[in-house]
Protein backbone atom coordinates (compact mmCIF):
# COMPACT_ATOMS: atom_id res chain seq x y z
CA UNK A 1 0.00 0.00 0.00
CA UNK A 2 3.03 2.38 0.58
CA UNK A 3 4.51 2.08 -2.56
CA UNK A 4 0.83 2.32 -4.27
CA UNK A 5 0.35 5.67 -2.26
CA UNK A 6 3.77 7.16 -3.14
CA UNK A 7 3.61 5.99 -6.87
CA UNK A 8 0.71 7.61 -7.11
CA UNK A 9 1.12 10.15 -5.07
CA UNK A 10 4.16 11.53 -7.45
CA UNK A 11 2.49 10.84 -10.38
CA UNK A 12 -0.44 13.02 -9.35
CA UNK A 13 2.16 15.71 -7.93
CA UNK A 14 4.38 15.92 -11.09
CA UNK A 15 1.60 17.33 -12.85
CA UNK A 16 -0.09 19.39 -9.51
CA UNK A 17 1.99 22.29 -8.26
CA UNK A 18 -0.58 22.42 -5.37
CA UNK A 19 1.07 18.91 -4.00
CA UNK A 20 2.82 19.20 -1.07
CA UNK A 21 4.96 15.86 0.70
CA UNK A 22 5.70 16.66 4.23
CA UNK A 23 7.52 13.73 6.25
CA UNK A 24 8.76 13.30 9.56
CA UNK A 25 12.41 12.27 8.89
CA UNK A 26 10.90 8.83 7.89
CA UNK A 27 10.57 7.22 4.71
CA UNK A 28 14.32 6.40 3.71
CA UNK A 29 14.22 5.22 0.27
CA UNK A 30 10.81 5.87 -0.17
CA UNK A 31 10.47 9.27 -0.82
CA UNK A 32 13.20 9.88 -2.76
CA UNK A 33 11.72 10.06 -6.01
CA UNK A 34 10.30 13.45 -4.06
CA UNK A 35 13.36 14.56 -3.00
CA UNK A 36 15.25 14.23 -6.05
CA UNK A 37 12.33 15.33 -8.85
CA UNK A 38 9.91 17.40 -6.68
CA UNK A 39 12.41 19.24 -4.30
CA UNK A 40 9.71 22.21 -4.16
CA UNK A 41 7.28 19.92 -3.22
CA UNK A 42 9.03 18.06 -0.67
CA UNK A 43 9.84 18.74 2.92
CA UNK A 44 11.48 17.21 5.45
CA UNK A 45 10.05 18.96 9.31
CA UNK A 46 12.75 16.76 10.78
CA UNK A 47 11.73 14.51 13.85
CA UNK A 48 8.86 17.48 15.05
CA UNK A 49 5.03 16.22 14.58
CA UNK A 50 4.04 18.69 15.92
CA UNK A 51 5.27 21.18 14.14
CA UNK A 52 4.76 19.03 10.79
CA UNK A 53 1.68 19.40 11.84
CA UNK A 54 1.03 22.83 12.53
CA UNK A 55 3.26 23.94 8.94
CA UNK A 56 1.10 21.60 6.82
CA UNK A 57 -1.93 24.16 7.74
CA UNK A 58 0.14 27.07 7.39
CA UNK A 59 0.92 25.85 3.68
CA UNK A 60 -2.62 24.13 3.09
CA UNK A 61 -3.91 27.70 3.95
CA UNK A 62 -1.54 28.96 1.45
CA UNK A 63 -3.24 27.08 -0.98
CA UNK A 64 -1.30 23.60 -0.79
CA UNK A 65 -2.58 19.96 -0.45
CA UNK A 66 -0.41 18.84 1.78
CA UNK A 67 -0.11 15.05 2.54
CA UNK A 68 1.92 14.91 6.05
CA UNK A 69 4.07 11.10 6.18
CA UNK A 70 4.85 9.20 9.10
CA UNK A 71 4.84 5.82 11.04
CA UNK A 72 1.85 4.41 12.75
CA UNK A 73 1.18 6.92 15.47
CA UNK A 74 3.61 9.45 15.07
CA UNK A 75 1.66 11.51 12.73
CA UNK A 76 -1.46 11.33 14.47
CA UNK A 77 -1.03 10.73 18.22
CA UNK A 78 1.79 13.33 19.13
CA UNK A 79 0.41 16.22 16.87
CA UNK A 80 -3.18 15.58 17.99
CA UNK A 81 -4.55 18.66 19.07
CA UNK A 82 -2.66 20.54 15.87
CA UNK A 83 -4.87 18.32 14.04
CA UNK A 84 -7.71 19.36 15.85
CA UNK A 85 -7.18 23.10 16.06
CA UNK A 86 -5.26 24.02 13.22
CA UNK A 87 -6.47 21.15 10.87
CA UNK A 88 -10.02 20.41 11.18
CA UNK A 89 -11.01 23.57 12.82
CA UNK A 90 -9.73 25.67 9.35
CA UNK A 91 -10.87 22.75 7.53
CA UNK A 92 -7.69 23.04 6.16
CA UNK A 93 -6.44 20.41 2.81
CA UNK A 94 -4.04 18.14 4.89
CA UNK A 95 -4.17 14.71 4.32
CA UNK A 96 -2.80 13.06 7.22
CA UNK A 97 -0.75 9.57 6.23
CA UNK A 98 0.23 6.76 8.46
CA UNK A 99 2.11 4.08 7.24
CA UNK A 100 1.73 0.86 9.54
CA UNK A 101 -1.76 0.62 10.29
CA UNK A 102 -2.46 -1.80 12.80
CA UNK A 103 0.53 -4.10 13.79
CA UNK A 104 2.41 -3.76 10.77
CA UNK A 105 5.38 -3.35 13.02
CA UNK A 106 4.20 -6.35 14.62
CA UNK A 107 8.01 -6.71 16.17
CA UNK A 108 8.77 -3.21 16.79
CA UNK A 109 6.36 -3.19 20.18
CA UNK A 110 3.19 -1.39 20.99
CA UNK A 111 4.67 1.71 20.19
CA UNK A 112 4.94 1.47 17.16
CA UNK A 113 1.73 -0.59 16.96
CA UNK A 114 -1.23 1.86 15.54
CA UNK A 115 -4.84 0.21 17.51
CA UNK A 116 -6.43 3.28 18.85
CA UNK A 117 -6.13 5.49 15.50
CA UNK A 118 -9.24 4.82 13.65
CA UNK A 119 -11.21 5.83 17.25
CA UNK A 120 -9.36 9.24 17.30
CA UNK A 121 -9.37 10.46 14.01
CA UNK A 122 -12.84 9.33 13.68
CA UNK A 123 -13.63 12.25 16.50
CA UNK A 124 -12.07 14.75 14.78
CA UNK A 125 -14.78 17.31 13.55
CA UNK A 126 -14.41 17.40 9.87
CA UNK A 127 -12.16 14.94 9.40
CA UNK A 128 -12.71 11.66 6.76
CA UNK A 129 -10.92 8.66 7.79
CA UNK A 130 -9.78 6.23 4.84
CA UNK A 131 -8.36 3.18 5.39
CA UNK A 132 -7.68 1.30 1.92
CA UNK A 133 -8.09 -2.98 1.99
CA UNK A 134 -5.25 -3.34 -0.80
CA UNK A 135 -2.76 -1.73 -2.65
CA UNK A 136 -5.91 -1.34 -5.29
CA UNK A 137 -7.85 0.65 -3.17
CA UNK A 138 -4.84 2.49 -1.96
CA UNK A 139 -4.01 3.80 -5.06
CA UNK A 140 -7.37 5.07 -6.08
CA UNK A 141 -7.89 6.35 -2.37
CA UNK A 142 -5.33 8.85 -3.31
CA UNK A 143 -6.46 10.06 -6.13
CA UNK A 144 -9.65 10.58 -4.52
CA UNK A 145 -7.68 12.54 -1.83
CA UNK A 146 -6.37 14.81 -4.33
CA UNK A 147 -9.86 15.79 -4.94
CA UNK A 148 -11.00 16.05 -1.75
CA UNK A 149 -11.78 19.60 -0.04
CA UNK A 150 -11.09 19.02 3.70
CA UNK A 151 -8.80 17.44 6.29
CA UNK A 152 -8.11 13.60 5.59
CA UNK A 153 -6.92 10.28 7.62
CA UNK A 154 -5.49 7.76 5.76
CA UNK A 155 -4.44 5.09 7.17
CA UNK A 156 -2.03 2.83 5.08
CA UNK A 157 -0.45 -0.83 5.44
CA UNK A 158 3.17 -1.22 4.72
CA UNK A 159 4.29 -2.75 1.87
CA UNK A 160 3.43 -6.22 -0.28
CA UNK A 161 0.16 -6.97 0.71
CA UNK A 162 -1.91 -8.90 -1.80
CA UNK A 163 -4.03 -7.42 -4.36
CA UNK A 164 -7.55 -8.14 -3.33
CA UNK A 165 -9.25 -6.73 -6.19
CA UNK A 166 -8.66 -8.52 -9.76
CA UNK A 167 -9.94 -5.80 -11.36
CA UNK A 168 -9.94 -2.00 -10.69
CA UNK A 169 -13.22 -1.46 -8.63
CA UNK A 170 -15.54 1.23 -8.92
CA UNK A 171 -13.97 3.39 -5.81
CA UNK A 172 -15.72 6.66 -4.12
CA UNK A 173 -15.14 8.18 -0.91
CA UNK A 174 -17.71 7.11 1.41
CA UNK A 175 -18.85 3.76 -0.52
CA UNK A 176 -18.37 0.39 0.50
CA UNK A 177 -16.96 -2.16 -2.21
CA UNK A 178 -18.74 -4.93 -1.81
CA UNK A 179 -15.97 -7.68 -2.93
CA UNK A 180 -18.19 -10.55 -2.74
CA UNK A 181 -21.72 -11.51 -2.74
CA UNK A 182 -23.68 -13.72 -0.18
CA UNK A 183 -26.77 -13.65 2.45
CA UNK A 184 -26.14 -15.45 5.58
CA UNK A 185 -23.77 -13.14 6.85
CA UNK A 186 -21.53 -10.04 6.30
CA UNK A 187 -17.88 -9.53 7.39
CA UNK A 188 -17.58 -5.97 7.20
CA UNK A 189 -13.55 -5.21 6.60
CA UNK A 190 -11.52 -1.80 7.06
CA UNK A 191 -7.74 -1.25 6.52
CA UNK A 192 -5.09 -4.24 5.35
CA UNK A 193 -7.20 -7.32 7.24
CA UNK A 194 -8.99 -7.31 3.95
CA UNK A 195 -7.34 -10.43 2.30
CA UNK A 196 -7.29 -12.41 5.62
CA UNK A 197 -11.57 -11.25 5.25
CA UNK A 198 -11.95 -12.96 1.96
CA UNK A 199 -10.17 -15.96 2.62
CA UNK A 200 -12.36 -16.41 5.43
CA UNK A 201 -15.59 -15.73 3.27
CA UNK A 202 -13.70 -18.61 1.19
CA UNK A 203 -13.08 -20.74 4.09
CA UNK A 204 -16.88 -20.17 5.31
CA UNK A 205 -18.14 -21.08 2.08
CA UNK A 206 -17.12 -24.95 2.31
CA UNK A 207 -19.28 -24.93 5.59
CA UNK A 208 -22.19 -23.87 2.95
CA UNK A 209 -22.43 -20.36 4.73
CA UNK A 210 -22.01 -17.72 1.80
CA UNK A 211 -20.73 -14.07 3.25
CA UNK A 212 -21.07 -11.00 2.21
CA UNK A 213 -17.42 -9.23 2.01
CA UNK A 214 -17.91 -5.28 1.98
CA UNK A 215 -14.57 -3.69 1.86
CA UNK A 216 -15.14 0.10 4.40
CA UNK A 217 -12.57 1.54 2.96
CA UNK A 218 -13.87 4.81 4.38
CA UNK A 219 -15.11 4.76 8.28
CA UNK A 220 -15.87 7.88 8.54
CA UNK A 221 -18.33 9.34 7.01
CA UNK A 222 -19.59 5.49 7.03
CA UNK A 223 -21.52 4.24 4.05
CA UNK A 224 -24.44 4.05 5.93
CA UNK A 225 -26.56 2.07 3.38
CA UNK A 226 -24.30 -0.60 2.54
CA UNK A 227 -24.44 -1.19 6.04
CA UNK A 228 -28.25 -1.17 6.86
CA UNK A 229 -28.80 -3.58 3.58
CA UNK A 230 -26.06 -6.37 5.27
CA UNK A 231 -28.33 -5.54 7.97
CA UNK A 232 -31.83 -6.27 6.23
CA UNK A 233 -30.33 -9.16 4.28
CA UNK A 234 -28.13 -10.61 6.13
CA UNK A 235 -28.54 -11.81 10.01
CA UNK A 236 -25.29 -11.65 11.20
CA UNK A 237 -22.89 -8.60 10.58
CA UNK A 238 -19.23 -8.74 11.83
CA UNK A 239 -17.19 -5.98 11.37
CA UNK A 240 -13.62 -6.88 11.31
CA UNK A 241 -10.23 -4.61 11.62
CA UNK A 242 -7.09 -4.71 13.18
CA UNK A 243 -7.41 -1.72 16.05
CA UNK A 244 -9.17 -1.79 18.97
CA UNK A 245 -12.94 -2.57 19.30
CA UNK A 246 -13.28 0.06 20.81
CA UNK A 247 -14.34 3.61 18.81
CA UNK A 248 -13.46 2.21 15.72
CA UNK A 249 -15.52 0.35 12.24
CA UNK A 250 -17.09 -1.57 15.13
CA UNK A 251 -18.12 1.12 16.93
CA UNK A 252 -19.43 3.02 14.29
CA UNK A 253 -21.68 0.30 12.90
CA UNK A 254 -22.22 -0.41 16.16
CA UNK A 255 -24.02 3.29 16.86
CA UNK A 256 -25.92 3.14 13.41
CA UNK A 257 -27.97 0.32 13.69
CA UNK A 258 -28.74 0.77 17.23
CA UNK A 259 -29.98 4.45 15.99
CA UNK A 260 -31.62 2.72 13.16
CA UNK A 261 -33.52 0.29 15.51
CA UNK A 262 -31.51 -2.72 13.42
CA UNK A 263 -31.14 -5.29 15.60
CA UNK A 264 -29.01 -8.18 13.50
CA UNK A 265 -29.42 -11.39 15.34
CA UNK A 266 -25.88 -11.78 15.58
CA UNK A 267 -23.20 -8.99 15.93
CA UNK A 268 -19.83 -9.03 16.89
CA UNK A 269 -16.93 -6.77 16.79
CA UNK A 270 -13.60 -8.70 15.78
CA UNK A 271 -10.78 -6.47 16.67
CA UNK A 272 -8.10 -6.19 19.36
CA UNK A 273 -9.19 -6.96 23.08
CA UNK A 274 -7.30 -6.29 26.17
CA UNK A 275 -4.91 -3.13 25.36
CA UNK A 276 -1.53 -3.53 24.73
CA UNK A 277 -0.10 -6.34 23.29
CA UNK A 278 1.90 -8.38 26.00
CA UNK A 279 3.69 -10.60 22.96
CA UNK A 280 6.08 -9.84 20.53
CA UNK A 281 6.05 -10.95 17.02
CA UNK A 282 5.76 -10.01 13.43
CA UNK A 283 2.39 -8.88 12.05
CA UNK A 284 1.09 -12.35 10.71
CA UNK A 285 2.10 -13.73 14.62
CA UNK A 286 0.08 -10.92 16.25
CA UNK A 287 -3.11 -11.26 14.39
CA UNK A 288 -2.70 -15.04 14.83
CA UNK A 289 -2.34 -14.35 18.42
CA UNK A 290 -5.57 -12.03 18.43
CA UNK A 291 -7.73 -14.06 15.85
CA UNK A 292 -7.82 -11.55 13.29
CA UNK A 293 -6.20 -14.01 10.81
CA UNK A 294 -8.60 -15.94 8.69
CA UNK A 295 -8.83 -19.12 10.52
CA UNK A 296 -9.30 -16.89 13.70
CA UNK A 297 -12.05 -14.87 11.51
CA UNK A 298 -13.47 -18.21 10.21
CA UNK A 299 -13.53 -19.41 14.60
CA UNK A 300 -15.22 -16.52 15.48
CA UNK A 301 -17.94 -16.37 12.93
CA UNK A 302 -18.46 -20.50 13.53
CA UNK A 303 -18.97 -19.76 17.57
CA UNK A 304 -21.51 -16.74 16.80
CA UNK A 305 -23.67 -18.68 14.33
CA UNK A 306 -22.88 -22.17 16.12
CA UNK A 307 -21.88 -24.96 13.72
CA UNK B 1 2.48 74.03 11.90
CA UNK B 2 2.55 70.61 12.89
CA UNK B 3 4.48 68.60 9.88
CA UNK B 4 2.69 65.53 8.06
CA UNK B 5 5.33 63.16 9.98
CA UNK B 6 4.38 64.68 13.15
CA UNK B 7 0.34 64.59 12.41
CA UNK B 8 1.13 60.88 11.23
CA UNK B 9 2.54 60.36 14.31
CA UNK B 10 -0.09 62.13 16.64
CA UNK B 11 -2.94 59.98 14.54
CA UNK B 12 -0.96 56.43 15.44
CA UNK B 13 -0.96 57.41 19.09
CA UNK B 14 -4.62 58.07 18.84
CA UNK B 15 -5.29 54.99 17.41
CA UNK B 16 -3.27 53.14 20.01
CA UNK B 17 -5.15 55.10 22.55
CA UNK B 18 -8.52 53.93 21.14
CA UNK B 19 -7.01 50.64 21.23
CA UNK B 20 -6.48 50.46 24.74
CA UNK B 21 -9.81 52.05 25.34
CA UNK B 22 -11.93 49.59 23.72
CA UNK B 23 -9.93 46.91 25.65
CA UNK B 24 -10.96 48.27 28.87
CA UNK B 25 -14.20 48.34 27.54
CA UNK B 26 -14.55 44.90 25.84
CA UNK B 27 -12.93 43.45 28.81
CA UNK B 28 -15.34 45.49 31.47
CA UNK B 29 -18.65 44.57 29.72
CA UNK B 30 -17.71 40.97 29.11
CA UNK B 31 -16.35 40.88 32.43
CA UNK B 32 -13.71 38.90 30.72
CA UNK B 33 -9.98 37.94 31.72
CA UNK B 34 -6.41 38.81 29.58
CA UNK B 35 -6.65 42.97 29.98
CA UNK B 36 -3.40 43.12 31.09
CA UNK B 37 -2.09 40.53 28.41
CA UNK B 38 -4.49 42.44 25.39
CA UNK B 39 -3.36 45.68 26.91
CA UNK B 40 0.68 44.54 27.23
CA UNK B 41 0.85 44.23 23.12
CA UNK B 42 -1.62 47.59 22.16
CA UNK B 43 1.45 49.50 20.40
CA UNK B 44 2.81 46.30 18.89
CA UNK B 45 -0.35 45.43 17.02
CA UNK B 46 -1.27 49.50 16.37
CA UNK B 47 2.45 49.99 14.52
CA UNK B 48 1.61 46.61 12.60
CA UNK B 49 -1.52 47.47 11.66
CA UNK B 50 -1.15 50.66 11.06
CA UNK B 51 2.50 51.17 9.55
CA UNK B 52 3.83 47.88 8.37
CA UNK B 53 1.46 44.79 7.05
CA UNK B 54 0.44 45.14 3.55
CA UNK B 55 -3.20 43.95 4.08
CA UNK B 56 -6.65 45.85 2.77
CA UNK B 57 -9.73 45.48 4.88
CA UNK B 58 -11.84 45.72 1.86
CA UNK B 59 -10.09 42.04 0.17
CA UNK B 60 -9.13 40.23 3.63
CA UNK B 61 -8.54 37.69 1.36
CA UNK B 62 -6.28 39.16 -1.18
CA UNK B 63 -3.65 36.00 -1.96
CA UNK B 64 -0.41 38.77 -1.63
CA UNK B 65 -1.47 40.10 1.95
CA UNK B 66 1.05 39.64 4.42
CA UNK B 67 -0.42 36.97 7.14
CA UNK B 68 -0.46 38.22 10.70
CA UNK B 69 -1.04 35.35 13.57
CA UNK B 70 -1.62 36.55 17.29
CA UNK B 71 -0.86 33.07 18.51
CA UNK B 72 -1.29 34.43 22.16
CA UNK B 73 -4.92 33.94 21.49
CA UNK B 74 -6.01 35.16 24.85
CA UNK B 75 -4.78 38.45 24.37
CA UNK B 76 -7.73 39.02 21.66
CA UNK B 77 -9.35 42.25 22.92
CA UNK B 78 -7.28 44.45 21.17
CA UNK B 79 -5.92 42.61 18.92
CA UNK B 80 -10.15 42.41 17.39
CA UNK B 81 -10.26 45.98 18.29
CA UNK B 82 -7.26 47.04 16.13
CA UNK B 83 -8.91 44.87 13.09
CA UNK B 84 -12.02 47.01 13.90
CA UNK B 85 -10.52 49.99 13.92
CA UNK B 86 -8.72 49.50 10.64
CA UNK B 87 -11.82 48.66 8.64
CA UNK B 88 -12.02 45.04 8.71
CA UNK B 89 -15.31 44.85 10.43
CA UNK B 90 -17.97 47.46 12.29
CA UNK B 91 -16.54 48.55 15.66
CA UNK B 92 -20.19 47.96 16.77
CA UNK B 93 -18.94 44.20 16.90
CA UNK B 94 -16.83 45.18 19.71
CA UNK B 95 -19.62 45.55 22.17
CA UNK B 96 -20.47 42.04 21.57
CA UNK B 97 -17.16 40.29 23.01
CA UNK B 98 -17.61 36.94 24.78
CA UNK B 99 -21.20 37.51 24.56
CA UNK B 100 -24.03 34.69 23.95
CA UNK B 101 -24.47 34.75 19.95
CA UNK B 102 -21.38 36.71 19.11
CA UNK B 103 -18.39 36.19 16.65
CA UNK B 104 -16.39 37.32 19.12
CA UNK B 105 -14.87 34.85 21.32
CA UNK B 106 -12.74 34.85 24.28
CA UNK B 107 -9.90 33.73 21.91
CA UNK B 108 -9.45 34.88 18.82
CA UNK B 109 -11.34 33.00 15.97
CA UNK B 110 -11.47 33.17 12.41
CA UNK B 111 -14.94 31.80 11.56
CA UNK B 112 -17.31 34.48 10.32
CA UNK B 113 -14.06 37.65 11.38
CA UNK B 114 -12.91 39.00 8.37
CA UNK B 115 -8.67 39.71 8.91
CA UNK B 116 -8.06 36.73 11.17
CA UNK B 117 -6.01 34.11 9.77
CA UNK B 118 -6.28 31.44 12.14
CA UNK B 119 -8.31 31.13 15.16
CA UNK B 120 -5.69 30.22 18.51
CA UNK B 121 -6.53 30.00 21.91
CA UNK B 122 -3.89 26.55 22.44
CA UNK B 123 -0.54 27.78 22.89
CA UNK B 124 2.75 27.00 21.25
CA UNK B 125 0.24 26.44 17.68
CA UNK B 126 0.58 29.94 15.82
CA UNK B 127 4.48 30.04 14.91
CA UNK B 128 4.33 26.76 13.77
CA UNK B 129 1.36 27.48 10.90
CA UNK B 130 3.07 30.65 10.55
CA UNK B 131 6.01 28.92 9.39
CA UNK B 132 3.86 27.01 6.79
CA UNK B 133 2.74 29.72 5.02
CA UNK B 134 6.12 31.57 5.29
CA UNK B 135 7.43 28.07 3.71
CA UNK B 136 4.51 28.15 1.03
CA UNK B 137 5.30 31.77 -0.10
CA UNK B 138 9.35 30.99 -0.23
CA UNK B 139 8.04 27.77 -2.20
CA UNK B 140 5.39 29.44 -4.84
CA UNK B 141 7.93 32.88 -5.12
CA UNK B 142 5.48 35.29 -3.62
CA UNK B 143 6.85 38.50 -1.69
CA UNK B 144 4.37 38.21 1.15
CA UNK B 145 5.32 37.94 4.82
CA UNK B 146 3.81 36.38 7.86
CA UNK B 147 4.12 37.87 11.31
CA UNK B 148 3.30 35.60 14.28
CA UNK B 149 2.93 37.54 17.90
CA UNK B 150 4.23 35.21 20.81
CA UNK B 151 3.44 35.33 24.31
CA UNK B 152 6.78 35.07 26.85
CA UNK B 153 4.55 32.07 28.89
CA UNK B 154 4.32 29.88 25.66
CA UNK B 155 8.19 30.04 25.21
CA UNK B 156 7.46 27.02 27.77
CA UNK B 157 5.82 25.45 24.98
CA UNK B 158 8.00 22.28 23.26
CA UNK B 159 6.08 22.95 20.14
CA UNK B 160 7.15 26.70 20.15
CA UNK B 161 10.79 25.51 19.75
CA UNK B 162 10.25 23.19 16.76
CA UNK B 163 9.32 25.78 14.09
CA UNK B 164 12.36 27.87 16.23
CA UNK B 165 14.51 24.83 15.03
CA UNK B 166 13.02 24.79 11.07
CA UNK B 167 12.64 28.49 10.09
CA UNK B 168 16.42 29.09 9.92
CA UNK B 169 16.73 25.47 8.09
CA UNK B 170 14.69 26.87 5.57
CA UNK B 171 15.65 30.25 5.37
CA UNK B 172 12.50 31.77 6.18
CA UNK B 173 13.83 35.47 6.08
CA UNK B 174 10.01 36.26 4.98
CA UNK B 175 9.17 34.99 8.55
CA UNK B 176 8.84 37.42 11.83
CA UNK B 177 8.33 36.09 15.34
CA UNK B 178 7.61 38.77 17.66
CA UNK B 179 7.68 38.18 20.99
CA UNK B 180 5.47 40.36 24.00
CA UNK B 181 8.02 39.67 26.75
CA UNK B 182 5.85 41.39 29.76
CA UNK B 183 7.31 39.14 31.95
CA UNK B 184 4.03 37.90 33.52
CA UNK B 185 2.61 34.74 33.02
CA UNK B 186 -0.07 32.59 33.78
CA UNK B 187 1.15 31.87 38.20
CA UNK B 188 3.73 33.91 38.44
CA UNK B 189 6.96 36.22 36.80
CA UNK B 190 8.32 34.65 34.07
CA UNK B 191 11.23 34.32 36.26
CA UNK B 192 10.08 32.86 38.89
CA UNK B 193 7.67 29.93 36.60
CA UNK B 194 9.95 29.32 33.75
CA UNK B 195 12.88 31.94 33.55
CA UNK B 196 13.47 32.30 29.60
CA UNK B 197 16.81 34.73 30.13
CA UNK B 198 18.58 34.97 27.86
CA UNK B 199 15.84 34.75 25.36
CA UNK B 200 17.81 36.93 22.72
CA UNK B 201 20.92 34.58 23.41
CA UNK B 202 18.06 31.68 22.64
CA UNK B 203 16.45 33.36 19.39
CA UNK B 204 20.09 33.92 17.76
CA UNK B 205 21.66 30.43 18.69
CA UNK B 206 18.90 29.08 16.97
CA UNK B 207 19.72 31.17 14.16
CA UNK B 208 17.56 34.05 14.20
CA UNK B 209 18.51 37.44 13.44
CA UNK B 210 16.89 39.52 16.32
CA UNK B 211 16.55 42.77 17.84
CA UNK B 212 15.36 43.85 21.16
CA UNK B 213 12.69 47.23 21.52
CA UNK B 214 10.82 48.68 24.02
CA UNK B 215 6.94 46.75 23.30
CA UNK B 216 5.45 50.69 24.07
CA UNK B 217 7.64 52.97 21.83
CA UNK B 218 5.39 53.69 18.38
CA UNK B 219 9.04 55.19 16.54
CA UNK B 220 10.96 52.04 17.82
CA UNK B 221 8.50 49.74 17.11
CA UNK B 222 8.18 51.06 13.27
CA UNK B 223 11.95 51.24 12.73
CA UNK B 224 12.65 48.08 13.67
CA UNK B 225 9.71 46.22 12.09
CA UNK B 226 10.77 48.22 8.48
CA UNK B 227 14.14 46.66 8.56
CA UNK B 228 12.58 43.63 7.96
CA UNK B 229 14.42 40.94 7.35
CA UNK B 230 17.13 41.74 9.82
CA UNK B 231 19.29 39.89 8.12
CA UNK B 232 19.08 38.21 4.87
CA UNK B 233 18.04 33.85 4.69
CA UNK B 234 17.29 34.75 8.53
CA UNK B 235 14.32 34.29 9.81
CA UNK B 236 13.98 37.73 12.56
CA UNK B 237 12.48 37.65 15.87
CA UNK B 238 11.72 41.20 17.68
CA UNK B 239 12.04 40.82 21.69
CA UNK B 240 9.55 43.13 23.02
CA UNK B 241 10.29 44.55 26.33
CA UNK B 242 6.52 45.06 27.07
CA UNK B 243 4.63 45.94 30.32
CA UNK B 244 1.34 43.84 31.05
CA UNK B 245 -1.47 46.03 32.13
CA UNK B 246 0.09 48.79 30.50
CA UNK B 247 -1.62 52.46 30.17
CA UNK B 248 -3.44 51.65 33.58
CA UNK B 249 -1.09 52.89 36.59
CA UNK B 250 -2.91 49.98 39.10
CA UNK B 251 -3.01 47.07 36.60
CA UNK B 252 0.73 47.34 35.40
CA UNK B 253 2.80 44.19 36.37
CA UNK B 254 0.29 43.16 38.44
CA UNK B 255 -0.07 39.46 38.01
CA UNK B 256 -4.06 39.66 38.99
CA UNK B 257 -4.74 41.32 35.75
CA UNK B 258 -4.06 38.03 34.12
CA UNK B 259 -7.27 37.20 35.08
CA UNK B 260 -9.05 39.76 36.84
CA UNK B 261 -11.84 41.52 34.95
CA UNK B 262 -12.07 45.41 35.33
CA UNK B 263 -15.29 45.96 38.32
CA UNK B 264 -17.48 49.19 37.39
CA UNK B 265 -15.09 51.34 39.77
CA UNK B 266 -11.71 49.59 38.26
CA UNK B 267 -13.42 50.62 34.92
CA UNK B 268 -14.31 54.17 35.74
CA UNK B 269 -11.09 54.44 37.20
CA UNK B 270 -9.26 53.15 34.35
CA UNK B 271 -11.25 55.35 31.90
CA UNK B 272 -10.42 58.46 34.01
CA UNK B 273 -7.06 57.58 33.76
CA UNK B 274 -6.53 56.85 30.14
CA UNK B 275 -8.31 60.32 29.49
CA UNK B 276 -5.42 62.26 31.39
CA UNK B 277 -7.69 62.76 34.28
CA UNK B 278 -6.50 60.12 36.74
Amino acid sequence: MRTAFIQELFAIAQKDPRIVLMVGDLGFGVVTPFIERLPRQFVNAGVAEQNMTGMAAGMALSGKIVFTYSIANFPVLRPLEQIRNDVCYHNANVRIVAVGGGMAYGSLGPSHHATEDIAVMRAMPNMLVVAPGDPIEARLATRALVEYEGPAYLRLGRAGEPIVHRSEPHFALGKAIMVREGNDATLISTGGLLPEVMEAAERLAEHNVQVRVLSMHTVKPLDEEAVLAAARETSALFTVEEHSVVGGLGGAVAELLLEAGLFPAKFKRIGIRGGFSSKVGTQNYLREQYNLNALGIVNTVRDELKF
Amino acid sequence: MMTNIEQRWKDVAALAARIRRHTIEMTHRAKASHVGSSLSMVELLTVLYAQILRVDPNNPDWPDRDRFILSKGHGCASYYAILAEVGFFPVEWLETFYQNGSKLAGHATHTYIPGIEISTGSLGHGLSVATGMALAAKRDNKSYRTFCMLSDGECDEGSTWEPVLFAPQHRLDNLVAIVDYNKIQSLGTVKEVMDLESLTAKWESFGWAVREIDGHDLREIESVLSQIPFEKDKPSCVIAHTVKGKGVSFMENKLLWHYRSPQEDEYEAAIRELEGEG
